[in-house]
């Protein structure tokens, strides 16, 4: 007979097996649709022939330095994101709206570089940052207050705001920042050199690398040793308990709500400024919805999540590689999706033990 | 405002409201046994590029809407097994099964783009109760799938509060536990359910892409799998009080497509915008009334429920 037996504590062979096994599955799993749908083609398709794509997703993402560079362009907004909305989730705060809060910081960055273009780039940057931070973050906020002062569910409100950022943008895009030589495109004007973020050596990697860096690094210090990292961890684990000693939830509610959403901002800011080096419709393919993935995978360690942005980048980067040759780049979607339910399936096994008997005699 | 003009508006409200009503409706089912299930956007979706495949391939709309119930099922029977069965977290199985369905619709979908469908449902007239003056044009000159929704609302009610598996089904989702030791299966009734939920899910997804407006596009819902779950908390968990909220958000959603025709000289993003910002108005309002009046979610609404620690 097979038994589950409550662990008391998460083993190590766990930890590294669980998302090992998990990834190996999705991928599976998005063989079995590759093979179906190659089925309704007239030549029919061989598994050979679905290893064959999934090989060109490899060969496409890490096989030559530009595709490992490309792998890292995709990686910097999905470490942003991600370790934005890791912070919100340790409070249990359920912030699905970095996709919004991308689009809006994107916006302030390039409402600066529109607006300013004759600002040197030394005086441009700073201001671009800062007004990707604060846009993204008041995105993030207004969701917050309501949370923080009448329980208002985030999860809905911080969804619901992400489609009104993705159609303000479109709004301007297509209205009023539209560029007149823009052959009728949704494009605005080109940002001047002064506002474009700095590459790092002659790749497209850009210095939104560093700043991913930087916050990791001082995320993993503030969450382990500051009191505003200890509040937040004991308010995720229970929001009664932090207030029987005095810590103030609504505070930080709001605070880790405009954290989360400055951060997604940065990233909104840094993909706006180094890659599209204009706004444009469609600036994120889905970056915010990724981070939420990626915040899960990494445990919401902040190294983790770096790791794992990696790896979910190279996984982008893949099946754009492989989309000329007719698979739909929605497989990207799928397998993360997949990726996720094979984790949280498997996270039984830190929680219980399978063990098996033999028929033994009822005892007693 | 004209006669005219205010039955058209009042009457594509209860079209645009159909497919969030049917997908609320799921919704209310599937927490009514205490299970949040967060990813009816992407069971929508899937419903509504099974039910145009389908619908295509066979030439017949109520195939469509059959395999729109059973993609929308099989989606949701992939939560059940993780949150029931596997206690898996609630919220995060609902995403990553919204973030699958976006992907698998859009997979699934990539050779369906810019067909037509041929055969698709259309508006139909139900004899002397669509020549009532007034009331006739606004509910009864529409396609079947609105009709089925007039039978199912008062049904589900019914079913809910008035008939014994209904009664088993409230007592799951407010105490597991007692619901257990009263002889109730816990996990059979909320597999049923959610289930249950998906595939209504299915058919309000298959009702945008058969009915509404009969094409495959890719993320065609437009986040109403996100409102309907909304509507749900306004509807206290009733099916009544989510036909009366859906078709207010259908009358929304018809405003702002209607405004310019009114004259109303506001760019059209701004007019998509308005479902969303009602949304989060509603829920602020639903919210406070609801800590003032005590009124609550089903009590074991997003708690797993393992035998073994009761």
């Amino acid at each position: 007979m097979i038994k589950l037996e409550r662990r008391s504590a998460p083993s190590l062979a766990g930890m590294i097996l669980i998302p090992l096994t998990a990834i190996f599955l999705a991928l599976i799993t998005g063989a079995i649709f590759l093979y179906i749908n190659g089925l309704t083609s007239p030549k029919g398709i061989t598994w050979g022939q679905v290893f064959a794509v999934y090989f060109g997703m490899l060969e496409g993402a890490v096989g030559s330095s530009y595709g490992l560079s490309e792998t890292i362009v995709k990686a910097i907004p999905l470490m942003l994101c991600g370790l934005g909305v890791s912070i919100a989730f340790r409070m249990q705060l359920w912030n699905i709206g970095a996709e919004g809060q991308f689009h809006m910081g994107a916006f302030g960055a390039a409402w600066v570089a529109l607006n300013f273009s004759h600002l040197p780039a030394y005086v441009m940057l700073p201001l671009m940052v800062l007004a990707g931070i604060i846009c993204g973050g008041i995105w993030g906020l207004l969701p917050g207050i309501p949370r923080a002062y009448l329980g208002v569910n985030e999860t809905i409100t911080t969804l619901m705001l992400n489609y009104v950022a993705i159609l303000w943008v479109n709004y301007l895009v297509f209205g009023p920042w539209k560029d007149p030589q823009g052959m009728n495109f949704p494009l605005s004007k080109p940002f001047e050199p002064s506002a474009i973020l700095p590459t790092l050596g002659n790749s497209r990697v850009h210095f939104g690398l560093v700043f991913a860096l930087v916050i990791a690094v001082f995320l993993w210090f503030a969450l382990r040793q500051s009191r505003w990292g200890y509040e937040v961890t004991v308010i995720g684990e229970s929001s009664r308990a932090a207030s029987y000693a005095g810590m103030n939830i609504t505070k930080n509610i709001l605070m880790v709500m405009f954290l989360s959403g400055a951060m997604a901002g940065l990233a909104g800011m840094a993909e706006v400024s180094a890659i599209a080096q204009r706004m444009q419709q469609g600036i994120s393919p889905g970056y915010g919805y990724t981070a939420i993935i990626v915040a899960w995978l990494g445990k919401l360690n902040p190294f983790a999540i770096l790791f794992v942005s990696f790896l979910l980048g190279a996984l982008q980067v893949g099946g754009y590689s492989v989309q000329s040759s007719g698979v739909p780049a929605a497989i990207v979607f799928m397998i993360q999706g997949a990726l996720l339910f094979f984790i949280l399936g498997g996270e039984i096994f830190n929680r219980y033990k399978i063990v098996y008997r033999g028929k033994t005699k009822m005892e007693v | 405002m004209s006669q005219e003009l205010l039955i058209t508006i009042l009457a594509t409200a209860i079209t645009a409201g159909t497919p969030i009503l049917y997908a609320a409706l799921g919704e209310v089912m599937t927490e009514r046994s205490g299970i949040l299930n967060l990813g009816v956007e992407g069971m929508m979706l899937v419903g509504a590029v099974s039910g145009f495949a389908f619908a295509i391939k066979t030439n017949d709309p109520w195939l469509g809407v059959l395999a729109a119930m059973l993609g929308g099922g099989a989606m949701a029977l992939i939560h059940a097994f993780l949150t029931v069965t596997l206690q898996a977290n609630q919220v995060v199985s609902g995403l990553a099964l919204t973030i699958f369905g976006t992907g698998l619709s859009g997979f699934i979908g990539k050779s369906y783009i810019g067909i037509p469908v041929v055969n698709s449902f259309k508006p139909v007239t139900l004899g002397f109760l669509s020549d009532i003056p007034f009331l006739g044009p606004i509910f009864f000159h529409h396609d079947y799938l609105v009709y089925v929704t007039y039978l199912l609302v008062p049904t589900l009610w019914f079913l809910i509060y008035r008939t014994r598996p209904g009664l088993n089904l409230r007592a799951v989702g407010e105490n597991p536990a007692s619901a257990d030791s009263l002889g109730v299966s816990v996990y059979r009734i909320r597999y049923i359910y959610v289930i249950m939920g998906g595939m209504l899910a299915g058919i309000g997804g298959a009702y945008l892409s058969l009915a509404y407006a009969p094409t495959w596009l890719e993320n065609m819902t437009a986040g109403r799998g996100w409102i309907a779950v909304a509507l749900v908390i306004f509807a206290t968990w009733n099916p009544l009080r989510a036909m009366f909220g859906s078709y207010i958000f259908g009358g929304i959603d018809a405003l702002g497509f209607r405004a310019q025709a009114m004259g109303v000289m506001i760019p059209s993003f701004f007019l998509k915008m308005l479902p969303y910002f009602f949304t989060i108005f509603v829920l602020i309002m639903v919210t406070r009334k609801a800590m003032a009046n005590r009124v609550g979610s089903p009590g074991a609404l997003g708690l797993p429920y393992d035998r073994e620690e009761r």
